[in-house]
């Protein structure tokens, strides 16, 4: 027995089990041959699929992981454990149950997802020691001759390894143990060598000299640009992520991607998109190989421009868009389209800043408030039922008299959406006071029939 | 008050010695004589910056504020960018006041150093019709370097000042580059014969206008196209730039 998933597991089945005894407790046990080489293939694939979707710098962590430096890269996804919840979700959707956790340390990381126990941990920058501390040896990935012994003489949490005097230690089992210590711990360095596909368009630059100082590297930014673009010009293609791997003397690679919403081939955009991250990029003693790599890759044909005398074209805004989009993050950027719904808060939603004109509209004939709260807020009303609009109303400790008003725009409950709006109804009043401020106010209820909401007064909303 | 040749002259010089080779710079005029007449070149300068505030309550919340600017921005060509720290823009009501959900991008950003980077970003582009962007602080400098990127470039900026706290808001008394400071409050609407809520109304103050004088005005909001418009009582009525309320902004 080489693997057992969760049912397995239930049916009593266990790895390192004899097939013979496997079979005993399961009748019907269909029995394959383990293919390692075809594991280690699909894992390579796997890696590739997250080299385009997540970072820069991935590779196979054998036999059942894969190690992602996600450094420079989850601006994309919206922090790091919005990019780890994303990850294991998009595993998910395909069938994979992964586990998953950040770390500074590959081995931190490997540590903390096998053993870890919590789901999607992200662990804090320099607490590595502190976290893999408690849990079992065999996180270190030592030959599990060298785990057992190490059981016998007791030692059972990493913890315990920690805080014992290293030459004993190195002298009772080799210099492995102490290596992969110092890995977990970050002590030493531990290069990740990322996977690369044989099709990727890349282009290299290796230093004699290793560079530090932030215009040369913008320098050098700009030959690789230009060099990569002839490149993807040659197949035609245009880049979606673009990965800037910096290899430093001292064997540690520092990554920067970024991402454009439209496939992009413009030496000149895509040097801006990348100087605006130097500032991210740690040089250390020196850097002295620079790569870059076009990961994600769309075709993109030239195109012919069609040039009218009549009216101007509208001028192209997507290096902007991409340019903020890797400032604040691409879901921080959008535009807004009318979805059809009579509530309020339900009458907008997010679309890409890029996605083509929708030419929709909302219906303009009631006035709505520039401003509308996230929560609609209770007011205090002397208001007659049902069917006028408050007297007076208190709002954040203040009163105010309504001199004007007008209403009320009756909105139903979406009954098909959700079934506790089946009888909801709320009355939309839009009240002026003595000074002339205006605001959007409703009762949650008809204002006679119990059933169609609370009967209470909220404010909504604030007219300019 | 029609302008003197000598001062007009003078002008022309100050202009030449401030910019060397600065484009000749359009303006967007609101289409009202009352509010055109004040302002040099008759109109917003295209490729400045100006400064809109709410007043009273609409320091806070800014209602009636962005939609002042929302109509400027209307009045524009091309897509438009609002950077903003809080989500509570409704955009339906940006739509009624002109400015179409489709020519409108948001950059939702954390802190107010952000908008203001994205703002610049927007300014230098060119390709934008208007760029908007709603922060509290705006010091001297951050504003002098949004003018220079506006003045490159041709496109207008506004930065609609919004604060925290109503006490914060005599920050809007200090000094900044933009080329015209505006505060913008509601006043009760225009009348109907019947009960409702008519036209809004609000009373704008021109508090700060490079090379021009400060007045203020009372105006209906902006309709369906952007467009401001003075109230039908006060059209024929007496010169109105006279009344009282000038001399205590200005």
């Amino acid at each position: 027995m080489l693997a057992a998933d969760a049912a397995a597991q239930a049916a009593g089945l266990r790895v390192g089990m004899p097939a013979t005894k496997a079979q005993a407790l399961v009748q019907s046990l269909v029995i394959q041959d383990a293919d390692p080489a075809a594991d280690a293939e699909a894992l390579e694939r796997l890696a590739l699929w997250m080299l385009q979707r997540f970072a820069p710098i991935v590779a196979a962590d054998p036999s059942d992981g894969i190690v992602i430096d996600c450094s420079g890269a989850d601006h994309l996804h919206g922090g790091e454990p919005a990019m780890l919840a994303t990850l294991v979700e998009k595993l998910a959707s395909v069938g994979l149950l992964a586990r998953a956790a950040i770390a500074d340390t590959w081995g931190a990381a490997h540590a903390l997802a096998r053993f870890g126990g919590r789901a999607g941990f992200v662990s804090e920058p320099g607490k590595a020691a502190n976290d893999v501390a408690t849990l079992p040896v065999a996180g270190l990935r030592l030959p599990p001759p060298l785990i057992d012994s190490l059981r016998v003489l007791g030692f059972d949490q990493i913890g315990d390894l920690l805080a014992q005097p290293r030459a004993p230690l190195a002298l009772r089992f080799g210099a492995e143990l102490g290596r992969r210590l110092d890995q977990t711990i970050g002590r030493i360095a531990e290069p990740i060598d990322p996977v690369r596909p044989d099709t990727i368009i890349e282009a290299r630059r290796a230093f004699a000299e290793p560079i530090g100082a932030a215009e040369t590297i913008a320098r050098y930014i700009g030959k690789l640009a230009t060099q990569l673009c002839d490149g993807l010009e040659q197949k035609g293609v245009g880049a979606r992520r673009i990965d800037l791997i910096c290899q430093r003397v001292d064997n540690r690679a520092q990554a920067v991607r970024i991402g454009t919403g439209l496939p992009l081939r413009d030496a000149k955009r895509m040097t801006r998109l990348l100087s605006d991250k130097i500032e991210t990029i740690d040089p250390g003693f020196g850097i002295e190989i620079m790569t870059l790599t076009a990961a994600v890759t769309e075709p993109l044909a030239p195109k012919q421009v069609i040039t009218n005398l009549v009216d101007e074209a509208e001028p192209d805004v997507s290096g902007l868009i991409d340019l903020l989009a890797n400032r604040v993050g691409e879901r921080n950027l959008y535009r807004i389209a009318p979805v059809a719904s009579d509530v309020p808060e339900r009458a907008a939603r997010h679309i890409p800043a890029l996605a083509p004109e929708t030419g929709a509209e909302w219906p303009g004939h009631w006035p709505r408030p520039s401003r509308l709260l996230p929560n609609p807020e209770p007011i205090d009303t002397v208001a007659l039922l049902p069917d006028h609009p408050p007297a007076s109303f208190t709002w954040r400790g203040v009163r105010r008299r309504v001199k004007r008003a007008d209403g009320p725009e009756r909105v139903f409950g979406e009954w098909w959406k959700r079934d506790p709006e089946l009888e909801a109804v709320r009355d939309y009043f839009r009240v002026e006071d003595d000074a002339g401020e205006r605001y959007w106010v409703f009762r949650a209820g008809d204002g006679q029939d119990p059933l169609t909401g609370s009967q209470r007064w909220f404010l909504h909303g604030i007219f300019g | 008050m029609r302008p003197k040749p000598a001062i007009e002259a003078l002008r022309a010089q100050i202009e030449r010695l401030e910019c060397r080779s600065r484009r000749s710079r359009s303006v967007l005029p609101f289409g009202i004589a009352e509010i055109d007449s004040r302002l040099p070149g008759g109109g917003l300068t295209l490729g400045a910056l100006h400064e809109v505030a709410g007043g009273g309550n609409g320091t806070i919340d800014g209602a009636a504020a962005a939609l002042f600017a929302a109509g400027i921005a209307s009045r524009t060509k091309s897509k438009v960018l609002w950077c903003i720290t809080k989500p509570d823009l409704f955009a339906p009501a940006l739509a009624q006041a002109g400015l179409s959900p489709d020519r409108v991008i948001y950059a939702e950003a954390g802190d107010d150093k952000t908008v203001l980077a994205c703002m610049e970003e927007g300014l230098r582009h060119g390709g934008l019709g208007a760029v908007i962007a709603e922060i509290a602080r705006l010091s001297m400098t951050a504003s002098r370097r949004l003018q220079l990127a506006a003045e490159g470039t041709g496109t207008i900026g506004i930065a609609l000042r919004r604060w925290r706290r109503q006490t914060e808001a005599s920050d809007f008394g200090q000094p900044t580059a933009a080329t015209t400071r505006w505060r913008v409050s509601a006043l009760p609407s225009t009348p109907l014969p019947v009960p409702g809520v008519g036209r809004p109304r609000w009373l704008v103050e021109l508090i700060r206008c490079r090379a021009g004088e400060s007045a203020d005005f009372e105006l209906e909001a902006c309709d369906d196209t952007g467009h401001l418009r003075l109230p039908a009582d006060l059209v024929h009525g007496p010169g109105q730039a006279e009344d009282g309320r000038r001399s205590a902004s200005g």
